[in-house]
């Protein structure tokens, strides 16, 4: 493993690993010349709307199309299987998701009819000439009043889809400090700028069916898209081109995917389009996060945690979304409640409850934006408790670096860092120790300000023996690259991991660099298509760096290995090295270029063996070990509290990170500051409101508050490099991390702005209304 | 979220305009920042569009030692950069500054806001507490205070066509505060105060003058009304 200079050492022209340059793909981004699904039009191509459900639940009895039109329901749909994602887990529920609803609906926004017309308005005008006989039934809306029921699947006995249970016997724990906190988290929509879309046809030629679709994992798709048609994967090709942001909106196989596939092979060679709307998005698809906790933290008087104990329940909605399941949130939970800590004693009951919503998905940061809330702010109340400040409690309870690796209560393997110097050097940069004084003198004046922090890790880039125990229609394994050497001496990667705004054509291509010294510009990375690349789980869970960097290097590394010896034949000379692009022998050298260059257009000047070999290889990447890599974080707010219209002011936001060795600098900036503003959004603005009947009260961005750029402060990111013992170049996922830390950090500065009023947020966001309703 | 089928009429005066609004289903369309979003949502499903923010006299102002005249199709932009003059002082500027973002204060029109008569919007409390005057086609003057009759309702008759706004002038000082969830989100209390008069707007009702801040309708707009009189008396 090499391990890079620490950025400000770096030569500014260096574009290998460890650069900050500039993005390749910014080029097209910033002159408007990205190509979206949206942007794709295809000769003939006709428009499909899709009639959705109004109501929650109910018993679909018929649909009255009129006469003429294109109209589909899923009595059409001959041949098409369900969406179905069951997870091995013991006592999981499975559930069918049909592509359109089949007898009965269970969200307000599920496609019962698909219609195909010229354009878009006129499908929406068939639409509205469809009725629908619904027999209306009670709607479950809530995971604790509607665990067991009304229940949604008729062979169910109630809501539960999964109960887990890890069971430490706490019957002992008698601490001085008790906490314990209700807890909950509300539901959101995760509103990527782009929606999904998708451009279909059947190529008669190829004899396959051609889906153009925003997706993160177009593999994932392929597969599940096939099952449900009843197609070899040969007959499926996906391609998602520029992609505007994924989060896990784009991360499942889609029922409009399903249905728009089926019809496309029926038309034999119509294209058609679909492109979700604003209003389908928000009234369909509000989908995340959603979790309540009932959690007790034990702890002696000096602030160490001696047990944790916790009830939670997550919100799963209608159906198990593919391929993640309904029970991978729930059970995340249980597995990562600890954060962090020094956790001796553990134990947490989990709930994955099924509701009349949209399923839930695994939106950036999946379970650990709730868990991170629940057990930060808790913490903060056991400081108080104990007398002591929120760094000093945290400081209490966090491994030491010389700990490292550090295995955890629920086994996680913490793999390299210093996690109390990232809450020391937070503590400093915000001025934790003259805030107190800062705070009173406010106060004087009638002003309500808090400090807040939160830390955490992350565990990314898991891989096998993680996922395997989900049991859950797909587990990564190692992550392929091709590398292929072009004749004048360009490099073309190609990867089954998805680009959607994380600049992995620059990245890769500096990993690439790193290795081969073919410059960056004149590396192509070739993502997001089925048959341009090889099978991967593509992009989720903070992987690609770690896992199809590492796969870039491994395959560049090939290429060396078989250009060297070609070099040194090319030199005439028994031995040589490889070294900045070139191979070395003898005083001479020659370039990757001119040896790629002799290979495919003079071969004679090779061994048949060098021949036969070729300069196109596909390797596949696994980290040292597969249980992922833990970059970890302390975020650190200063908030002001307006008394009279609850409003919160972030004034002072700072990040220490350690994302390990970062591939590039400037980009997991931007990976940092575009999570925190999502984390943001769930901490002040964003909440889908639903009514008892199960009705979606917001359904447009006028009533879906999302941060806008004046609600971001000011983030100052410091960056700590503690290589992974793992990965290629000691990188680590940190793709999530920005999302995860900041409703805990914002809400424990609320609470230490409003706790000697002996007051507390508990619930998120926290909105205007809820910190009046605190305050009053 | 696309519109149900209309026609569209671009009428070239508005004798034109009047023919065409006479219409079933005619709706009279200014910079369509909430008319078409309605539209693209079908809560509304207009037969006609009528185009009138091009109508000769609907652009421009007029200026006198009283008042200014701004035309109906006067964008908030234009407002906000100082392209028409600003008979109070600055709070025509401040107010155009902060509504909604700038692509929406590009096309959304004076004239259309008024007419549209959402009570969250910022021009009818401000032309309200202004005591400026609306014109119409018709030759009307109707005062801004009791313009707005109910929400998304005005004294307007049907195919009545506002041309512009005579806002009288005002040397300051002028407070003006509007409460909402995020900057260019429309408001949920909006509090006035100029020498010797207050009002409240963004009550889901009609603009309110009050005399004094206890007796607003609700409390946000309480809040809305004491900040902007601080503003004032600053």
């Amino acid at each position: 493993m090499s391990t890079p200079l620490p950025a400000a050492l770096r030569p500014a022209q260096r574009e290998g690993v460890g650069a900050s340059v500039p993005r390749k793909e910014d080029d097209r981004f910033l002159r408007g010349r990205g190509l979206y699904v949206a942007d794709i039009r295809l000769p003939g191509m006709l428009e499909v709307a899709f009639l959705r459900s109004p109501v929650a639940h109910g018993i679909l009895r018929a649909v009255h199309a009129p006469s003429g039109a294109r109209v589909f329901t899923m009595a059409d749909l001959d041949g098409v299987q369900p969406i179905r994602a069951p997870s091995s887990l013991p006592g999981f529920r499975r559930s069918d998701q049909w592509p359109l609803a089949r007898d009965r609906v269970r969200q307000v926004g599920e496609p019962i009819a698909m219609v195909v017309a010229a354009s878009r308005a006129e499908a929406e005008d068939i639409c509205d000439q469809i009725t629908l006989d619904i027999d209306e039934l009670p709607a479950a809306t809530d995971m604790l009043a509607h665990r067991a029921g009304p229940t949604l699947h008729a062979d169910w006995p109630d809501n539960v889809v999964l109960h887990t249970l890890v069971d430490h016997d706490l019957s002992d724990i008698a601490a001085p400090i008790v906490i314990r906190r209700r807890l909950r988290t509300a539901r959101q929509h995760m509103a990527p700028l782009e929606g999904r879309g998708v451009v279909a046809r059947w190529d008669s030629r190829a004899g396959q069916l051609e889906m153009h679709s925003a997706s993160q994992m177009v593999h994932v798709t392929k597969t599940g898209l096939a099952e449900c048609l009843g197609l070899p994967e040969s007959a499926v090709r996906i391609i998602s081109p520029d992609v505007g942001g994924g989060f896990g909106y784009k991360g499942i196989l889609l029922q409009e995917e399903v249905a728009i596939g089926w019809l496309a092979r029926r038309l034999g060679g119509t294209p058609l389009r679909w492109i979700e709307d604003r209003r389908e998005a928000l009234s369909a698809q509000a989908n995340c996060r959603e979790h309540h906790y009932d959690i007790t933290v034990h702890a002696a008087a000096d602030g160490t945690i001696l047990a944790l104990d916790c009830e939670a329940h997550v919100d799963a909605g209608a159906y198990s979304a593919y391929p993640f399941s309904a029970g991978l949130e729930a059970a995340q939970i249980a597995s990562i409640l600890p954060g962090p800590y020094v956790v001796p004693r553990y134990r947490c009951r989990t709930w994955s409850v099924a509701t009349n919503k949209p399923p839930i998905l695994p939106y950036r940061g999946v379970a650990r934006t709730g868990v991170c809330y629940a057990l930060e702010t808790t913490l903060d109340a056991v400081a108080r408790a104990a007398g002591i400040s929120p760094v000093a409690l945290r400081l209490r309870n966090l491994p030491p670096p010389e700990a490292m690796p550090y295995t955890n209560i629920t086994r996680k393997i913490f793999d390299s860092g210093d996690y109390p110097e990232a809450l020391r050097r937070a503590a400093e940069a915000i001025g934790a120790d003259a805030f107190p004084a800062r705070q009173a003198q406010a106060r004087a004046e009638g002003r309500l300000i808090g400090q807040g922090f939160a830390v955490f890790c992350e565990q990314g880039a898991h891989g096998t023996s993680v996922y395997s125990g989900w049991g859950i229609p797909f587990v990564p394994g190692a992550e392929p690259c091709q590398a292929r050497l072009t004749p004048d001496g360009g490099l073309e990667l190609r990867v089954g991991v998805h680009s959607h705004g994380q600049g992995m054509e620059t990245t890769l291509a500096q990993v690439a660099h790193e290795i081969l010294g073919v410059p960056v510009s004149q590396v192509q990375v070739v993502h997001g298509d089925t048959a341009l690349t090889p099978y991967s789980t593509g992009t989720w869970g903070s992987r690609a760096a770690v896992m199809a960097g590492g796969a870039v290097a491994d395959a560049c590394a090939e290429l060396v290995a078989r250009l060297t010896p070609m070099g040194a034949h090319l030199l005439q000379a028994t031995e040589a090295r490889f070294e900045a692009g070139a191979v070395h022998a003898n005083g001479a050298s020659i370039s990757v270029a001119e040896i790629a260059r002799n290979f495919f257009r003079s071969p004679q000047n090779l061994t048949e063996a060098m021949q036969a070999q070729g300069l196109d290889c596909t390797i596949g990447h696994k980290t040292l070990r597969d249980t992922g890599t833990f970059s970890y974080a302390c975020h650190a707010v200063e908030a002001t509290i307006d008394t009279a219209t609850g409003r919160v002011t972030l004034d002072r936001y700072f990040i220490v990170e350690d994302g390990g060795t970062l591939l590039n600098p400037m980009i997991a900036d931007g990976q940092v500051l575009g999570g925190t503003a999502q984390g943001i959004g769930t901490a002040l603005f964003e909440e889908m409101p639903f009514d008892a009947a199960g009705q979606p009260l917001a359904s447009t961005l006028a009533d879906y508050l999302l941060p806008g750029a004046s609600d971001v402060p000011d983030i100052d990111i410091i960056h700590m490099e503690t290589p992974s013992p793992i990965s290629r170049f000691g990188q680590k996922g940190i793709g999530e991390s920005g999302a995860i830390g900041p409703p805990a950090a914002i809400v424990n500065a609320i609470n230490d702005a409003i706790a000697h009023l002996g007051r507390e947020i508990t619930d998120l966001p926290a909105s205007p209304s809820r910190i009046l309703a605190a305050l009053a | 979220m696309k519109p149900t089928a209309f026609e569209y009429a671009a009428p070239a005066n508005l004798a034109d305009a009047h023919a065409s609004l006479a219409r079933d289903g005619a709706k009279a369309l200014g910079g369509g920042q909430s008319l078409a979003a309605m539209m693209n949502l079908r809560l509304v499903r207009p037969a006609i569009l009528v185009d009138i923010k091009r109508l000769p006299g609907l652009r421009g102002f007029i200026e006198s030692p009283n008042w200014i005249r701004l035309g109906a199709a006067t964008t908030h932009a234009q407002i906000e950069d100082g392209a028409v003059p600003d008979p109070t002082a600055g709070l025509l500027r401040h107010v155009a500054r902060g509504i909604a973002y700038r692509a929406v204060r590009n096309r959304g029109t004076l004239g259309g806001s008024l007419a549209h008569a959402d009570p969250a919007a910022d021009w009818p409390s401000v032309m309200a507490a202004l005591g400026a005057t609306i014109i119409t086609a018709a030759e009307r003057r109707l005062p801004a205070e009791t313009f707005m009759t109910a929400p998304f309702t005005t004294a307007l008759r049907r195919g009545e066509i506002i041309t512009a706004i005579e806002i009288p002038r005002h040397a300051g000082p002028w407070g003006y505060c509007k409460l909402n969830r995020k900057i260019g989100e429309f408001a949920h209390a909006i509090g006035i105060a100029l020498p010797g008069r207050l009002l409240v707007g963004a009550i889901e009702a009609p603009p309110l003058m009050v005399d004094d801040p206890g007796h607003s309708p609700t409390p946000l707009s309480r809040i809305a009304l004491i900040r902007a009189i601080a503003m004032r008396d600053a």
